[in-house]
């Protein structure tokens, strides 16, 4: 659950971090002149903050880094049944056999396929969603828009997911439609066509988050510099021209910054859209790497398997993000490190 | 700004967002349309957002006939109450804590809650933690994993930020202890943020499956909607190759699993219907906050 949720708040995630870069430095002068203190009178007049710490401090370390602890299974012949200190410890052997098995090439190309496809036709319109809104002129209809824009963003995948296969079913609009037009003559079974399932995961991630990543670079725009526009305008620029010589390269930093972010998380695309969206039929197309570590590590009891999967997967993720930062840095724009 | 003429590019644009509304509207049109129709006559397809031969009858069966579903729909209910206020509970008290710039383990507590944003244990160490804590069909298992988020607490934190400290540091002259500062000055100060947060917390928990799949599938009173959403979808999606075997699954009465599918994506999405536009003004300036800023 926790993989669900740290995706479906990847937009968050990079406002704060970019907020955190751009926190005035005043704010922490707030109490400083307890500072002098020494440590020990501060912490006996701190008696009270200590005790409403605590239980978070024992939170994080029991739900978040005991499980981080869990990757020594990787590392092992992990049985249930044995303490931590009786296990077989077998070295990089569960690598082995992960990069061995043919399985796992299929789930990385399809979560690689995937996310790339998520990451460029999300950014693509949420982006070119943004610009357009940003060019409207009536009020009432801008903010109808938007508010309507959010809705698929609240409800879950599962709903998602429902109403994916009811609109691409057979008897379904979509089908209704291209046979209207007469562009097809027989209905299309478009979910048991494994050469549409990145797509129509693709589409329906777009038809979901397109609203809600627009707000960041919308944000981003109401910051644009009126003057630009006006400069422009007497220079006789069309709107089309102004979006694209003001507006755009106005929020390339924030398009960078999420950017890096996403590329960072390409692998962490989770199993939801999948899971759900994915039958027999699709699975060649539908396996991606968290699929299969919850159907072999947990399905099949092979948990020092699936461990070894999770650390590949992070290992990876700070590897792209590296990656990406270091080029952010070289060509010299706003990095998120 | 000066009134300018309406331009063909205005009208490009109008009929545009008016293409959006309707791609972001019809599907859940239409699904309440089919809820709302003869399950037999829906199966003859050609339903778009109204029904032909309308009925309560799926909606009777959820709140009526059938136990497991109205059980489904209270443990909804439970759960994203429960878990939305020791959330929120839990949120602003770590929020306020690092928000004491000198609290002698500030830093401490606040590194070891940024870096969880970055590196998790992953799916197999988090079950397996969960097994070992004997949180395996408990309620418990709803609240406890999701309690924290550092993204939540870090937007909460910078809210605080920029509260005035004199309120704060005229109570501690009266000799007010730390808890009675962060509950009776901080957290109604912090009403907006709250309302975000207490958003982002009630539809996650109102929104979650993957723990009743994983964790919580022995034990019948714990199902949620989105649980048997899901159920149902799944036993569709294993026929999806053959469409006459979907058909052959709508059986003599008045509904069948298809249609009461489409009721119950309709009770899941009223209460997110109902709540979010109002929130809006909240959680977008909060999100956008830092972005306008660089």
């Amino acid at each position: 659950m926790n993989q669900t949720s740290s995706n479906a708040s990847n937009m968050p995630e990079a406002s704060t971090i970019i907020e955190s870069q751009v926190k005035p430095a005043t704010q922490k002068k707030k109490y400083s002149k307890q500072n002098g203190k020494g440590f020990w009178k501060r912490l006996s007049t701190q008696k009270m903050l200590l005790l409403m710490a605590l239980p978070f401090v024992i939170w994080l370390i029991i739900f978040k880094y005991i499980p981080v602890a869990g990757w020594t299974m990787a590392f092992q012949d992990y049985k249930p049944q044995f303490s931590v200190w009786e296990q077989d410890w077998v070295g990089w052997k569960h690598f082995k056999d992960l990069f061995n098995e043919p399985m796992f090439y299929r789930a990385l190309e399809n979560t690689l396929g995937m996310g790339i496809l998520g990451l460029v036709f999300g950014t693509g319109s949420a982006i070119f969603f943004a610009l357009l809104l940003n060019e409207m002129r009536f009020m009432a209809l801008k903010k109808w828009t938007q508010t309507i824009s959010y809705l698929p963003h609240f409800v879950s995948w599962v709903i998602v997911a429902n109403i994916v296969i009811t609109m691409l079913s057979p008897e379904g609009v979509i089908n209704n439609i291209l046979t209207g037009i007469g562009l097809i003559d027989s209905p299309i079974n478009f979910m048991a066509n494994p050469d549409m399932f990145w797509g129509i995961v693709t589409a329906a991630d777009v038809w979901k988050e397109t609203g809600w990543n627009a707000i960041i670079y919308l944000a981003a725009m109401a910051g644009v510099d009126p003057q630009l526009y006006e400069a422009a305008k007497v220079d006789g620029a069309s709107r089309w021209r102004q979006m694209w010589h003001i507006t755009l390269p106005s929020i390339r930093s924030v398009i960078i910054v999420l950017l890096i972010l996403n590329i960072g998380n390409l692998i962490n695309i989770g199993f939801e859209k999948q899971m759900l969206l994915g039958n027999n039929i699709v699975m060649e197309k539908a396996l991606v790497i968290d699929l299969y570590a919850l159907d072999y590590g947990i399905g099949m009891f092979r948990y020092s398997f699936g461990t070894a999967i999770g650390i590949f997967k992070s290992v990876i993720s700070v590897i792209l993000i590296l990656i990406c930062n270091g080029i952010a840095k070289r060509i010299g724009e706003g990095r998120v490190f | 700004m000066k009134k300018r003429k309406i331009t063909t590019f205005d009208i490009v644009l109008t009929l545009f967002m008016f293409v959006v509304i309707v791609i972001t509207l019809y599907p859940f049109l239409n699904i309440l349309a089919i809820s709302l129709n003869n399950a037999i006559d829906t199966a003859r397809g050609g339903i778009h957002i109204w029904p032909r031969d309308f009925t309560f009858a799926n909606y009777q069966e959820i709140f009526g006939s059938n136990d497991r579903l109205l059980q489904a729909f209270s443990m909804s209910i439970l759960r994203t109450i429960v878990g939305t206020l020791a959330g929120i509970i839990a949120s602003t008290m770590l929020a306020y804590v690092l928000s004491r710039r000198d609290f002698v383990f500030n830093g401490f507590v606040g590194f070891l809650l940024v870096l969880t944003m970055f590196i998790s244990g992953g799916l197999i160490p988090e079950y397996m933690l969960i097994r070992q804590l004997g949180l395996i069909n408990d309620f418990q298992v709803y609240i406890w994993p999701m309690l924290l988020s550092a993204f939540n607490v870090i937007v909460i934190r910078s809210f605080m930020d920029n509260l005035p400290v004199a309120l704060e540091e005229s109570a501690k002259m009266d000799g007010a202890n730390d808890f009675v500062i962060f509950s009776r000055i901080i957290i109604p100060l912090c009403l907006p943020v709250i309302a975000t947060i207490s958003l982002f917390l009630a539809v996650g928990q109102w929104n979650s499956w993957f723990d009743t799949y994983l964790y919580a599938r022995g034990n019948e009173a714990l199902t949620t909607l989105q649980f048997e959403l899901m159920k149902i979808l799944d036993n569709a999606q294993m026929s999806a190759g053959d469409i006459n075997q979907q058909n052959a699954q709508v059986i003599a009465g008045q509904t069948n699993p298809q249609s009461i599918k489409m009721a119950i994506t309709i009770i899941a999405t009223v209460p997110i219907l109902l709540v979010y536009p109002f929130l809006q003004k909240y959680f977008v300036t909060g999100l956008t906050l830092g972005a306008v800023k660089s």
